[in-house]
């Protein structure tokens, strides 16, 4: 680590204040409670001194100083807040709004518009001008990106986001003086990442969003802080959100607040792709076949159906002939009851999702270690980062973000060993193109396996990589789905050798809680292998679980077109787009799918049922690095239901006891059978878990907290601060030391998504916004199939 | 070629080749000519500095900076490599001097250039041309490769085991790039916009190196001050002040033109010596001492030693040397309205009050002078300029606000004169516009 910065003494409105030497004064002054106003100033970005807004007086100094652009220095004294100062940037208000519109009244910034606010402080409200103001049409420069001339302030906060912090440098200044105009790179439109980080700088009205403007009014809304339901990477998108016939609306998409591991930085998709949720083809009741077709139905008729199939081919062919397929957008709670619905209510092990990650491989690998998984925070501070494979620009957009800025402004060192040029070369300090399938090579290569090399790349650069990396202090290795099975264990060692820590990449917002939580046909939550099930596991319900391992999602759609496997139940996923499975091969299945759409699995289904989407219930996501977040509702969408929900209805349905799935209400009757005294049953111990923890118990069978207590209590790595947690902060879990031995890892299992910046899964292809920018249609390998999760 | 003018009274060191075919290397040698520089190499850099610093000599673009104590503090050590900058974006309404240089004497400049050069330790000088001054450029291009040819630059200058190189560089037309950051910016390929300082060019400056920017006439005074000696042309000058300007008379005289004279010159006989006094017959009104930026002297004012330090004193400045006349029928809200056109043109628009004000001044001034002015203009006017004074990001919003001020308080008489529907006293003619929604609010 540097040796922290030497200490400067400073006197500012009388105050006497220290700030470490190289700060701006402007900084140093927010940092002691001294909030100077600014429109061009932006933590982050390069300073402009352009808006003046920040003036103060620097004792010794003629004229006013922007403290912007002026560095702490010992001894000096400042004052913010003087007449002259008021009346400096008085006029600059004056200035700017001469100008302005003033169309504050149907703006969307009204409200929360930094120049409504400056001028509510500072009092420009006299008109002095009489003159005609300058006007320029209206463009609109994308689907999602317009552009209001006369309300722009030139600040250059926009021009600077996107090429400093997106490094897209898709926007630019055009003319001079009083016609200076930021401009596209395209002529009249942009042709860019569409991450609208432009739109969401702007301190006023002028670049707005295509999805949201002219649509509400800020203060007509609530604010929602959850998590992104993409892709892994687990950004906050505080949601704006409105009450409609439909029970909600959600208007927008931002992290203004700064509320996550992400600052203010959203993609296309955290920013504008919630859109599906209001999409007309989204079904919003329960469908059941009816002579070939799908009709509209009750819950109560759809829940009757499914228990007694299920029951039926349960008690009759047994679990085996059950088969459970989970999603990688679902909570960690739901995740974590489908999966014990599965194995105690259906008496099966038949269960697995879509894999994007060898997170089994990762355990397995990094058995023994302790605190070895970065988190995304990591990312932004490390001093140095290896990445291999992936293309954090496309798939982990905020991953990318944050290793840029980490470059840009810390200095870091990204090292980058991929297959494609991949747009991160660009802030690489060693670039080294490999070919395709060669990172496993590379990672053996690492550890000293020299004579892999030779499928890898040139030995002598190779060689000089791996010395540099050798010599780097705090590592952060982030890999990609190319390094799986017997690859990762070398990852692992190298990191070991150097004191690195480890991102295993997975695609979608709850792939790394899906793999966490047991959506395995061999193990469960924390990755405990289901043939293992003895001793201190046996107390829990885990005992209970059937101990053979099950089927694997392509062996269940074999076993069912074999006629072993009598009934399937899909939550929100889309095998047979996704692999591309035969349809026939649910033929005599009675299959049950939850979802929002008809995806070409749920076409094929017996039943069918509407379901909530992360932004419409409560719960928490891991992401990709092992963040647990919370999610929490925008709110309710009237006749669908949590995929929480549905579950415990089904299983009440069959009439088992739902106080066996989710431990809710308090004074739970000891465990049946207790003999050895207070405190042996599973009731009890979750009854002191909760009391040493302070928690009360929770009060329905459809709190999903009521789950996370129980994950928190027996889920390895979870037992993060729970107060911390419900603060909205994420809270890095680590990895569950398996000891020794190999956790069934299948990697041949592993698909990536092929997800770019403007796709997402099945989900995606019901995104208006998504589909919308032209963007969409690039760099989508033609054999990639259809986007499908 | 423009023509050139004389008078008894000038001293004539830097315009000594005016006239004289100067622009040919041959006879630029035959007149003294890469004298200074072949004596610079046998030099110490520190004795070059000390002796630029006896001769007083202030920078003659416009902010009077004393030459040598801009060159000792370029650092002796660096990593980047060290450039000399001639600024030869000559822009300053009322100015016209290096031009002159540039067409007669452009040797003179690269000599500055190269001198300069030795005394910091830079290996490499570029002379930035104004874009409009593109015939300039023919000439100083041919005048490098004639130095190049000759050995002057290049590898090995004068056979002293060391090198030098000069290019010139072409502006596109912006008086923003006279600012010396904005200037570095242009030169690098990006837009006319200044820099923030500090740090400032003689620590960082083109392309990150340590950089010395001076004047075209400033750089060719260096070759007389080293051939002639640092108190010799002190003492052409006043105290500070040394040696002689380039002043360029224009406006309502009889005899306008570019003279050499002693720094500290009176400008009363500046005007009616020297220029041939008011034109017409008439009177002087006021004067802008040195360039439009300046702010402006009534003829009252006018009895004035023409030295940085007096008219700092008399609230104005030397500036560029460029001394616009003005005569007693000018309409000096016409004069404010021209002057504030030129910077509302010419503002680069990075910050919001030169960029917004001299906008609103314009709107404001053209409206008045057109018969549609409100008693309450006056006072906007002076305020809008009084509240870009020094508050703007780089001297232009000043430059525009200096002159405006003085003007409205110096002439405030001439602004309600306009007042009320009248037509201006000076061009009845000249009423054009009365603004129907203010047609009689007053």
């Amino acid at each position: 680590m540097a040796d922290a910065p030497k200490l400067v003494n400073l006197t500012v409105d009388g105050k006497a204040i220290t700030a470490p030497a190289g700060t701006l004064l402007i900084d140093a002054c927010k940092n002691a409670g001294i909030e100077i106003p600014s429109f061009c100033y932006y933590p982050g970005l390069s300073v402009q001194g352009a808006c003046r807004m920040c003036l103060v007086k620097i004792e010794k100094m003629p004229k006013l100083q922007t403290s912007c652009t002026t560095v702490v220095g010992e001894g000096m004294v400042v004052t913010t807040e003087n007449d002259e100062i008021h009346q400096a940037r008085k006029s600059m208000l004056e200035l700017v709004l001469a100008n302005h519109p003033l169309d504050c009244p149907v703006c969307d910034a009204g409200g929360q518009c930094e120049l409504q606010d400056m001028t509510f402080t500072y009092g420009a409200a006299e008109s002095k001008f009489v003159d005609i103001k300058n006007h320029r049409d209206e463009q609109q420069w994308s689907p999602v990106v317009y552009f209001d001339r006369p309300r722009c302030i030139l600040c250059y906060r926009c021009v600077r986001v996107c090429g400093e912090g997106m490094d897209v440098w898709a926007l630019g200044i055009q003319q001079r003086g009083v016609s200076s105009v930021i401009a596209p790179n395209m002529e009249d439109h942009l042709e860019c990442e569409e991450c609208g980080m432009c739109i969401d700088i702007c301190p006023v009205g002028a670049l707005t969003s295509g999805a949201y403007r002219y649509k509400t009014r800020p203060w007509e809304m609530n604010h929602v802080a959850t998590v992104c339901t993409h892709c892994g990477d687990g950004c906050v998108t505080t949601l704006g959100v409105r009450r409609s016939d439909t029970g909600m609306e959600i208007m927008r998409g931002d992290n203004r607040d700064k509320s996550g591991i992400n600052g203010d930085f959203l993609c296309i998709k955290g920013r504008y792709a919630f859109d599906f949720s209001k999409e007309p083809e989204r079904i919003t009741v329960p469908l059941i076949r009816r002579n070939s077709k799908l009709e509209p139905a009750t819950w109560e008729a759809a829940f009757e159906l499914i228990a007694s199939k299920l029951k039926e081919v349960r008690d009759r062919d047994g679990g085996q002939a059950i088969g459970v397929i989970g999603s990688n957008r679902t909570t960690n709670e739901e995740n974590y009851l489908l999966q014990k619905f599965a194995r105690l209510v259906l008496a099966t092990n038949n269960i697995d999702h879509h894999r994007t990650a060898d997170y089994p491989g990762f355990v397995s690998a990094l058995a023994g270690t302790q605190n070895m998984t970065a988190s995304m925070r990591d990312v932004a501070s490390a001093p140095a980062i290896l990445l291999i494979g992936n293309d954090p620009t496309e798939q982990h957009p905020l991953l990318a973000w944050q290793i840029r800025n980490n470059v840009r402004l810390n200095k870091a060192r990204l090292y980058t060993v991929n297959s494609n040029q991949i747009k991160l070369r660009r802030q690489s300090t060693v670039f080294h193109l490999i070919s395709a399938g060669s990172e496993g090579a590379f990672a053996q290569f690492l550890v000293g396996n020299d004579s892999a090399a030779s499928s890898v790349g040139d030995p002598q650069a190779l060689n000089s990589l791996r010395d540099k990396l050798r010599g780097e202090q705090g590592l952060v290795i982030a890999f990609g789905s190319e390094i799986r099975g017997e690859h990762i264990k070398p990852l692992v060692q190298f990191a070991q050798s150097v004191g690195a820590k480890l991102i295993c990449l997975g695609d979608y917002a709850n792939s790394r809680g899906a793999a966490d939580m047991g959506l395995y046909p061999d193990l469960l939550p924390g990755y405990y292998p289901v043939s293992q099930l003895t001793g201190s596991k046996d107390e829990d319900w885990m005992g209970k679980a059937p101990k053979q391992p099950g089927l694997t999602l392509q062996e269940m759609f074999s076993a069912a077109a074999g006629g072993r496997l009598r009934a399937l139940y899909v939550v929100g996923s889309n095998p047979v787009a996704r692999y591309n499975l035969d349809p026939f091969a649910l033929k005599n299945t009675f299959t049950v799918v939850q979802d929002m759409f008809l995806t070409e699995t749920a076409t094929l289904a017996d039943v069918v049922l509407p379901a909530a989407n992360a932004y419409e219930k409560g719960g928490t996501f891991t992401n990709t690095c092992g963040d647990l977040q919370r999610l929490q509702k925008a709110g309710d969408v009237t006749t669908v239901k949590s995929d929480f929900e549905i579950i415990v209805r089904i299983a009440n349905a069959m009439g088992y006891d739902v106080h066996g799935l989710v431990p809710f209400a308090p004074g739970l009757r000891a465990d049946m059978g207790q003999t050895r005294g207070a405190e042996s049953g599973e009731a009890d111990r979750h009854k002191v878990w909760l009391t040493r923890q302070g928690i009360e118990p929770k009060l329905s069978p459809f709190d999903p907290l009521a789950l996370l207590d129980e994950i928190q209590r027996l889920v390895p790595g979870y037992e993060v601060s729970r107060l911390n947690l419900m603060a909205g902060n994420d809270q890095h879990t680590q990895v569950p030391d398996i000891g020794s031995g190999e956790l069934p890892s299948h990697p041949e299992l592993i698909v990536p998504s092929e997800d770019t910046l403007f796709t997402s899964g099945t989900l995606g292809r019901y995104s208006k916004t998504l589909n919308s920018v032209m963007e969409n249609d690039r760099a989508v390998p033609e054999d990639a199939g259809i986007p499908a999760d | 070629m423009a023509d050139l003018v004389s008078h008894p009274a000038e001293v004539k060191v830097v315009s000594k080749r005016f006239g004289k075919g100067a622009a040919n290397i041959d006879r630029y040698l035959e007149l003294d000519g890469y004298k200074a520089v072949q004596k610079a190499l046998g030099m110490d850099p520190d004795a070059i500095i000390n002796e630029v610093k006896t001769s007083a000599l202030r920078g003659r673009g416009g902010a009077g900076f004393a030459t040598g104590m801009k060159w000792s503090f370029v650092p002796k050590q660096s990593a980047k490599p060290k450039y000399v900058l001639c600024n030869g974006d000559e822009s300053e309404p009322g100015t016209c001097k290096d031009r002159l240089i540039l067409e007669h004497d452009p040797h003179s400049v690269i000599e500055g250039v190269m001198i300069a050069g030795l005394a910091i330790g830079a290996r490499i000088g570029y002379i930035y041309i104004r874009g409009e001054y593109r015939y300039l450029s023919v000439i100083m291009e041919k005048a490098i490769a004639d130095a190049y040819a000759r050995g002057f630059l290049g590898k090995n200058i004068f056979g002293s085991g060391r090198d030098f190189d000069v290019y010139w560089h072409g502006g596109a037309g912006a008086y923003e790039v006279g600012e010396e950051s904005a200037l570095m910016e242009s030169l690098e390929g990006k837009r006319g916009i200044p820099r923030i300082k500090p740090p400032f060019p003689a620590v960082v400056g083109l392309f990150g190196g340590p950089t010395v920017i001076n004047n075209v006439e400033t750089l060719a005074s260096v070759p007389p001050i080293i051939l002639q000696g640092g108190e010799w042309f002190a003492s052409l000058g006043t105290p500070k002040n040394g040696g002689t300007r380039l002043y360029c008379l224009n406006g309502h005289i009889n005899n306008p033109g570019v003279y050499e004279l002693p720094v500290g010159f009176n400008l009363l006989r500046m005007i009616n010596e020297v220029g041939g006094g008011i034109w017409k017959g008439r009177k002087l009104k006021a004067v802008t001492p040195g360039g439009s930026s300046c702010p402006i002297l009534k003829a009252e004012e006018c009895d004035i030693a023409m030295d940085f330090d007096t008219l700092m004193k008399a609230g104005s400045m030397l500036g560029s040397g460029g001394v616009v006349i003005l005569d007693d029928q000018t309409c000096m809200v016409k004069y404010a309205l021209r002057t504030i056109k030129f910077y509302q043109h010419e503002s680069c628009g990075w910050c919001i009050p030169c960029r917004e004000g001299t906008d609103w001044l314009k709107k404001s001034l053209t409206r008045f002078h057109a018969g549609a002015g409100l008693k309450k203009d006056i006072d906007n006017i002076q305020y809008l300029a009084e509240n870009m004074l020094g508050r703007t990001f780089c001297a232009l919003g000043d430059a525009a606000a200096m002159p405006t001020i003085s003007i409205v308080k110096k002439f405030r008489n001439e602004f309600e004169d306009h007042l009320e529907g009248r037509p201006c006293p000076y061009d009845p003619e000249a009423v054009t516009q009365q603004l129907p929604v203010l047609a009689g609010a007053h």
